[in-house]
C-alpha cells in the first residue's frame, strides 16, 4: 500500500478486563497475522524471507530473538505468523514473501484474528474448561501450539511461558470465548 | 434417652455408635415437619434416626415404601428436595442426598399425604395391573387413545415433579488427563490409588460418596496397616491428596465410560452444603482421557424376594449395618434377620452388641460358614436354617413376619419385628465394565457374572471382580496400580505392602448367595414378591411375561420394565434372570443378561449443560460494524449465529414504512448496507481457476484479473449449493464470497473436493469473511458518496466497470473496492480490514447522509433483490432446484468438461421441461401480499387434495413497483408466463399471474445508471 496507514484500529475486545484471584485475562495488542500455506520445498526460501525458521515439528512455535515476531505451526503445510506490526505493515511481509517465487500462499489476516492472553497459576485449568486437549506441562510445553476447539468455538492456543497462554480466534467469537474464559476463571479451586 | 444429642438428633441415635459428631446438628423438614440430623447423616439416616420409616410410596401400586439400602442403588425413597422456592430437584436418593441444615424434603406419589395416599388403590386393583396390562387393556376403542387413554395415562406417568422456575445455579465443566483413574475409594481403589501413586504418574481418584472407603462404612472390626480400617482410608485419601500428581474427588459418580478410556465424571460440589459461595458451581462435570483406568466398584447388595417384602422396615443388611456403625442410628429395636449369605450374621451381630434385640436369623441355607452358628448362639441369637420368610405384616412399617421350614406347607410361625433385614448375597458392580464393552463372563460356582474379556485399557479389582478376602484385595489393588502405572511409563515402581486383619467372627463365605424368588414366592404363588421395587416388578410378573412369550430377557425386561427405573435394576437385575431362567428351564447365561448403559446413577441437565446457558448458549457473532448499526437505530435480526440489521425505522415508522422508505431511498439517491457476513474465502495458487472452475458452474481462466462474476455453485447431484460474486485479484488470487449461511459449509465443500479429488492442483484456500468488513454503497449516488475517500483506483464507468473488483485506498486504509449490485443499482462493496471498519463507515455515513442516503437493513435487501429477480440460495431454492429451475441456465458454462455436478445435471428427472421453475407472479389485487410458502394450483375449484404446481418463495410488498411481487417455484412455470393460477389460502383464494422474475427496470439499465 502507498499510503501508510493513519487510522488506529479497534479492538474487538476494546477495554475488556477479567481476572480473578488466579487468572488474568487481558485483550491481546492488535497485530499483523498471515496464514500461510507452502509444501516441504518452499520452507527454506520462506524461513530466509521472514527471518525465523517455520516449524516442521507439529504443535510448535518458534519466536525471534527480539520476541516481536513469532510462527505457530498448524498443520503439515500450515502455519500462523504472528508480528506485533512495530516494524511495518502486513504488505510488508506480504512482498518479501512474494519476492522468494516459491509456491505458497499468504493471506493477511490479521483482522481475522484477534487474540486474549490467558495469565497467572490457573491459566491451564482455565482452559481446560472449555478445551479438551491435555494442557499440563508434560504434554503441552512452553511453544507447543494448536487449533483446537473452547467451548463452542474453534481457536488455537499458545503456551507463551509456563503460566501464559495466547488465544487466538476469530473477532466476532472473541466475545463468546472471553465471556466463556470469564465464566471458567469463577471456578478455580 | 439419656445422652443429650439423642434428644436433638433423633431418638434411635446409638450412643458411642457412628462417626458423626453428636454436637454438630443440621435442622430439615420432611413434609413440612422440623427434623434434626447431625452433620453428616444422608437424609434416609437422619429420617431412621427419627424413626420415619415410611419415606415414599411405590410408583404403581402406591404401596408404603422406607428406605431399602444406604447407597447409590436406593430405588425407592426417592424424594423432592429443595434449598429454596429456584433450587429444587425430584427423585433425590435419600440415601445419596446429605442433609444440610435449612434443607427442605418432601416425599412423592402421594395424595393427599404420605400416609394416607389415594392412589394406594392400584394396590387393590393390582390382579387387573399386571405386566403388560398397558399394552392389552388401552387398544379399543382406537379413538378412545387419543382423547382419553393417553392423556390420563401420562398424568399418571412419571415420579416427581420437574422444577418449573429457572435454575439459579452454575454449573462447572473441566477436562482432565491422567496416567490412571481409579473408580471407587474403597480399600481396593485406594491401595490401588495409592501404588500408582507413589510411582510418580498422574493419578485421578473418584467415589461417589463423602469420603472415602467404600464397605468400610458398614464393615467395622477390619484393621489395616495396624489402624482401624475407615481411619486408615481417611489418612490414605489425605496422604493422596497431598501429593502434586493425585486428584481425588469425593461426591464424585463415574457415570459414564466411553470409547478410548474417556470417562465422564459429575461431582456435586456443593448440595451437602447449607450456605454454598456464590462462587461455587453446583456440580462439575470432568470429562477424563484417562491411559488406563482402574475399576474398583465394589459390589451391591441384593435383597430377598420373598411375600411383601416391601413394607417399610425391610431393608439390606449392609444398609442396616452402614447407619449403625456410620450413622450411629438404629433401624429398629427388634430387628429379624433373613439371609442366604453371610454377611448378613455380621450385620446382626454388629446390631446386637448395639443393644439391639435380633429375635431370629432365617437362612434358606443348610448352614452359614464355619464358626457362624456358635458365635450366634454366643451373642444368643436364635437361627433357623433351612428356613423361609413367607409373609410379612404391618402397614405402614413392617411388624412380623412369619417362617417356616423351606419345603413345608403349614401356616408357619409368627414373629414380632419392627424391622427386617436381608441379604441374598452380592452383585458385582460391573456396570462400567460392560459399558467400557467388555464382555461379561458367568462364574456358575457363585452365580454371578464377572469382568471377562476387556475392550479397553482397564482393570477390574476387589468386589467388583469377584475378589474376596481382604488380604487378596489388598494385593490385587497393589498388583493392579503398579502395572498400570509401569503401563504408563513409570519406571521407579516402589513395592507397596498393606497389612489388614479382620476380627470377623467366623470364616464367612461372602460369595455365597441366591438369586430368584424364595420360599412362599414361588411359581404357583399369587403373593406380591417384590424384584423391582422402582418399578414395582414382581416374581409373578416375570413369569408372567415368560408364559406370554417373551423369551429373551430384553423381552421380559421391556413387557415388565423390570430394571428399567432409574436406578436400572441394580438390585433386581440377578433376580429377574434367575427367576425367567428357573421359567424357561434354561441356565441363567442362556437367558442373557442386558447390557448396562450410562449413565450409571442420574445426571443432573445442569451438569451435562455446564456452561453453555445464557450468553454462553451458543456463539452470538456481530460485525465489526454492529456498534454503528446499533447507534443508528437498528432493529437486528439473527442469521444463524449472527446478529444482522433487519431496519432502521425513524420516530413514528413501523416495520413496513420503515422498509418502505429504505427502498425508495436506496433507487432514488442511495443506501448503506452491512454486507460482512457473507462468506468470503481467497483462493491462491497457479491453479486457482482451475480449481474454480471444478467448483463452479462458471469459467473462470477466462475471466480477467480486475474482473469479477456472479458464480453458481451445484453439489455432485446437480443442484444448486451456493451462489455469489468471484472478483479475480491477480492471475493466482481470487476473492471468492459466499452466502452468509454458506460460509463455513462452502469452504469445507471446496476444502474436501481439493483434498479427495483434485490434491494435485496447487492451490489453497483460507477464510477471510472476518478480515474483511464490507459496506455496501448501492444507489444512483453511490459513486458520488465515496469517490472523494478512495485514493489510486479510476472509479469511472469506462476504467471500472459493473463487475470489476480494485484494490487501492480508502481514507487511509487498504480496500478491496467491488463494483457490483445486488439491489439493480449501481452499487460498490467498499471491502476493509475489520479493525478500521467503524472509522471507514462514519467517514462515508457522514457524507451519506448529508447527501440523503440512507442506511438499510437485511429486509430492504430482500425486497430490492426480488424487485430484479435475484435469487437468495436457501430461500428461493431448497436442495431441489438446478440452475435450469432457477433461470440461470446462463451461468453454466457450455465448453467445460467437468465440474462439480455437471453428471448430475444429466439425469432424466432433471431435464424434464415440467420441473418446478422459478417464475414471478402478480396478485390481480395489487394491495394483497401473498404469504411465502403458500401453494398454487390451476383448478382452485378441483376437490381437495387438489393438485399443487408449486409454492410462493419470496413475497414482498414493493413501493418501488407500487405493488406486492412475489416470486414462486411452479412445475412448467416459465411455459405458463401469462397464465392465471390461484393461491388458496384458509379464508379466500387469491388470483394470480404468472411473469417474469424481473419487476423493476427490466432491461437493467440503472446498474451502470
Amino acid at each position: 500500500m502507498d499510503s501508510p496507514v493513519g487510522m488506529e484500529r479497534i479492538h474487538p475486545l476494546q477495554n475488556r478486563r477479567g481476572a480473578s484471584a488466579h487468572v488474568g485475562l487481558t485483550p491481546a495488542p492488535p497485530a499483523i497475522r498471515i496464514a500461510l500455506r507452502a509444501g516441504g520445498d518452499a520452507l527454506s526460501a520462506l524461513s530466509m524471507a521472514i527471518g525465523l525458521d517455520l516449524p516442521r515439528a507439529p504443535k510448535t512455535a518458534v519466536v525471534n530473538g527480539d520476541g516481536d515476531r513469532s510462527v505457530l505451526w498448524l498443520g503439515p503445510d500450515e502455519w500462523l505468523l504472528i508480528d506485533d506490526g512495530e516494524n511495518g505493515e502486513a504488505a510488508d511481509l506480504l512482498a518479501r514473501l512474494a519476492e522468494t517465487g516459491v509456491l505458497h500462499s499468504a493471506v493477511d489476516v490479521s483482522h481475522r484474528n484477534t487474540a486474549i492472553m490467558v495469565t497467572g497459576e490457573a491459566a491451564a485449568s482455565v482452559l481446560a474448561a472449555g478445551c479438551p486437549q491435555d494442557l499440563s506441562l508434560k504434554a503441552f510445553p512452553v511453544n507447543a501450539c494448536s487449533r483446537t476447539v473452547l467451548g463452542k468455538i474453534e481457536v488455537v492456543i499458545w503456551r507463551m511461558a509456563d503460566d501464559m497462554f495466547r488465544v487466538e480466534c476469530w473477532r466476532s467469537f472473541s466475545d463468546y470465548a472471553f465471556a466463556f474464559l470469564s465464566e471458567a476463571a469463577k471456578d478455580v479451586r | 434417652m439419656s445422652a443429650p444429642h439423642r434428644m436433638t438428633s433423633g431418638a434411635n441415635r446409638v450412643a458411642g455408635a457412628g462417626r458423626l459428631t453428636p454436637a454438630r446438628t443440621a435442622r430439615f423438614t420432611f413434609d413440612g415437619k422440623q427434623l434434626t440430623a447431625l452433620e453428616g447423616d444422608t437424609l434416609a439416616s437422619a429420617l431412621l434416626a427419627n424413626g420415619i420409616h415410611l419415606m415414599g410410596r411405590s410408583f404403581k401400586y402406591h404401596r408404603p415404601r422406607g428406605v431399602l439400602s444406604a447407597g447409590a442403588e436406593e430405588p425407592n425413597a426417592l424424594m423432592g428436595v429443595s434449598r429454596d422456592a429456584a433450587r429444587y430437584q425430584p427423585n433425590v436418593r435419600a440415601s445419596v442426598q446429605e442433609v444440610f441444615d435449612g434443607m427442605r424434603a418432601n416425599s412423592q406419589n402421594r395424595w393427599p399425604s404420605l400416609a394416607f395416599d389415594v392412589g394406594a388403590v392400584n394396590d387393590a386393583l393390582s390382579p387387573f395391573l399386571a405386566a403388560g396390562f398397558y399394552y392389552k387393556t388401552f387398544m379399543w376403542p382406537r379413538a378412545a387413545w387419543e382423547r382419553l387413554y393417553e392423556p390420563n395415562i401420562r398424568a399418571a406417568a412419571g415420579l416427581g415433579v420437574a422444577p418449573t422456575e429457572p435454575d439459579p445455579d452454575r454449573y462447572a465443566s473441566r477436562y482432565a488427563h491422567c496416567d490412571v483413574l481409579v473408580v471407587g475409594g474403597g480399600v481396593a481403589g485406594l491401595s490401588a490409588a495409592l501404588a500408582a501413586a507413589e510411582s510418580g504418574v498422574s493419578v485421578i481418584l473418584c467415589d461417589e460418596q463423602a469420603e472415602m472407603g467404600g464397605a468400610l462404612h458398614h464393615e467395622v472390626g477390619i484393621s489395616i496397616n495396624g489402624e482401624d480400617g475407615f481411619e486408615w482410608a481417611q489418612k490414605t485419601a489425605r496422604r493422596l491428596a497431598f501429593m502434586d500428581n493425585v486428584e481425588v474427588l469425593t461426591r464424585t459418580t463415574a457415570f459414564g465410560y466411553y470409547a478410548q478410556n474417556f470417562v465422564g465424571l459429575t461431582e456435586r460440589v456443593t448440595d451437602h452444603l447449607a450456605s454454598p459461595r456464590s462462587d461455587q458451581p453446583r456440580e462439575r462435570l470432568w470429562q477424563v482421557r484417562a491411559r488406563r483406568v482402574i475399576l474398583a466398584t465394589g459390589a451391591i447388595e441384593r435383597h430377598m424376594v420373598f411375600p411383601d417384602n416391601d413394607r417399610p422396615g425391610i431393608m439390606l443388611a449392609s444398609a442396616a449395618r452402614t447407619f449403625l456403625n456410620h450413622y450411629g442410628v438404629a433401624v429398629g429395636s427388634k430387628v429379624g434377620v433373613y439371609a442366604a449369605c453371610d454377611s448378613a450374621y455380621e450385620a446382626a451381630f454388629d446390631l446386637k452388641r448395639a443393644g439391639i434385640e435380633i429375635p431370629v436369623i432365617v437362612d434358606t441355607r443348610d448352614g452359614p460358614g464355619e464358626g457362624l452358628l456358635s458365635a450366634a448362639a454366643d451373642l444368643g441369637i436364635e437361627v433357623l436354617t433351612r428356613h423361609g420368610v413367607i409373609a410379612t405384616g404391618g402397614r405402614l412399617r413392617v411388624s412380623s413376619i412369619r417362617v417356616r421350614p423351606i419345603g413345608s406347607s403349614d401356616g408357619g410361625r409368627k414373629i414380632a419385628v419392627d424391622a427386617l433385614i436381608m441379604s441374598a448375597g452380592w452383585t458385582p458392580a460391573i456396570h462400567l465394565f460392560s459399558q467400557s464393552r467388555g464382555k461379561v463372563t458367568w462364574d456358575a460356582e457363585n452365580s454371578r457374572f464377572l469382568p471377562g474379556a476387556y475392550a479397553q485399557d482397564c482393570l477390574s479389582i476387589g468386589a467388583c471382580n469377584g475378589t474376596a478376602g481382604l488380604q487378596e484385595i489388598v494385593e490385587e489393588a497393589l498388583a493392579s496400580g503398579e502395572l498400570m502405572a509401569r503401563a504408563t511409563g513409570a519406571e521407579d515402581v516402589p513395592k507397596l505392602s498393606v497389612a489388614v486383619e479382620s476380627r470377623a467372627e467366623g470364616r464367612s463365605q461372602w460369595t455365597s448367595g441366591m438369586a430368584g424368588a424364595g420360599e412362599g414366592a414361588g411359581a404357583d404363588s399369587a403373593a406380591k414378591a417384590f424384584v423391582d421395587f422402582q418399578n414395582d416388578v414382581t416374581a409373578k410378573d416375570i413369569r408372567l411375561a415368560v408364559r406370554e412369550g417373551m423369551h429373551s430377557i430384553e423381552h421380559v425386561k421391556r413387557f415388565t420394565t423390570n430394571g428399567m427405573a432409574t436406578d436400572q435394576g441394580k438390585t433386581s437385575n440377578m433376580h429377574g434372570l434367575a427367576i425367567a431362567a428357573e421359567t424357561l428351564g434354561k441356565s441363567i447365561p442362556e437367558v442373557g443378561l442386558t447390557t448396562f448403559r450410562a449413565p450409571y446413577t442420574p445426571v443432573t441437565f445442569g451438569a451435562i449443560v455446564g456452561h453453555s446457558r445464557g450468553a454462553l448458549f451458543d456463539p452470538v457473532r456481530k460485525t465489526a460494524l454492529h456498534e454503528c448499526w446499533e447507534t443508528n437505530g437498528a432493529i437486528f435480526e439473527d442469521v444463524g449465529q449472527w446478529k444482522r440489521a433487519w431496519y432502521f425505522p425513524r420516530v413514528g415508522e413501523d416495520m413496513h414504512q420503515a422498509v418502505a422508505r429504505e427502498c425508495r431511498t436506496v433507487r432514488e439517491t442511495a443506501g448503506l448496507f452491512d454486507a460482512s457476513t457473507l462468506g468470503k474465502i481467497e483462493v491462491v495458487g497457479p491453479d486457482a481457476a482451475k480449481f474454480l472452475d471444478l467448483m463452479y458452474t462458471n469459467a473462470w481462466s477466462s475471466l480477467a484479473p480486475g474482473r469479477s462474476k456472479y458464480g453458481v455453485m451445484l453439489r455432485e447431484d446437480g443442484y444448486i449449493y451456493d451462489d455469489g460474486v468471484v472478483g479475480r485479484l491477480a492471475e493466482d488470487r481470487f476473492h471468492v464470497t459466499t452466502t452468509t449461511g454458506g460460509a463455513p459449509r462452502v469452504l469445507h465443500h471446496m476444502e474436501d473436493y481439493l483434498q479427495t479429488e483434485f490434491p494435485d492442483l496447487d492451490v489453497w484456500l483460507t477464510s477471510i469473511t472476518e478480515q474483511w468488513a464490507v459496506i455496501a454503497v448501492q444507489g444512483p449516488k453511490a459513486r458520488e458518496i465515496i469517490a472523494p475517500f478512495v485514493e489510486g483506483i479510476d472509479m469511472s464507468d469506462e476504467a471500472m466497470p459493473h463487475m470489476s473488483v480494485r484494490e487501492g485506498v480508502i481514507c487511509g486504509v487498504p480496500t478491496r473496492l467491488f463494483r457490483m449490485s445486488f439491489t439493480g443499482e449501481r452499487g460498490f462493496e467498499v471491502n476493509v480490514p475489520a479493525d478500521y471498519a467503524r472509522s471507514v463507515f462514519e467517514a462515508l455515513w457522514e457524507r451519506a447522509e448529508a447527501m440523503g442516503a440512507c442506511l438499510y437493513g437485511t429486509e430492504t435487501m430482500h425486497v430490492l433483490r426480488a424487485e430484479k429477480g435475484y435469487i437468495i440460495v436457501g430461500q428461493d431454492t431448497d436442495g431441489t432446484v438446478t440452475p435450469h429451475d432457477a433461470g440461470l441456465s446462463w451461468a453454466i458454462s457450455k465448453k467445460k468438461p467437468d465440474f462439480v455436478g455437471i453428471a448430475g445435471l444429466r439425469r432424466s428427472d432433471l431435464v424434464r421441461t415440467d420441473r418446478k421453475q422459478l417464475v414471478g407472479l402478480t396478485t390481480k389485487d395489487p394491495r394483497i401480499v401473498l404469504d411465502e410458502g403458500a401453494q398454487i394450483v390451476a383448478d382452485p375449484n378441483e376437490k381437495i387434495p387438489m393438485t399443487m404446481l408449486g409454492h410462493v418463495t419470496s413475497s414482498y410488498w414493493s413501493d418501488n413497483c407500487g405493488r406486492s411481487i412475489a416470486l414462486a417455484v411452479v412445475a412448467g412455470g416459465r411455459e405458463r408466463i401469462g397464465q392465471t393460477l390461484y393461491v388458496p389460502m384458509p379464508d379466500r383464494t387469491i388470483e394470480v399471474e404468472v411473469t417474469s422474475t424481473v419487476f423493476f427496470d427490466k432491461e437493467g439499465g440503472r446498474l451502470n445508471g
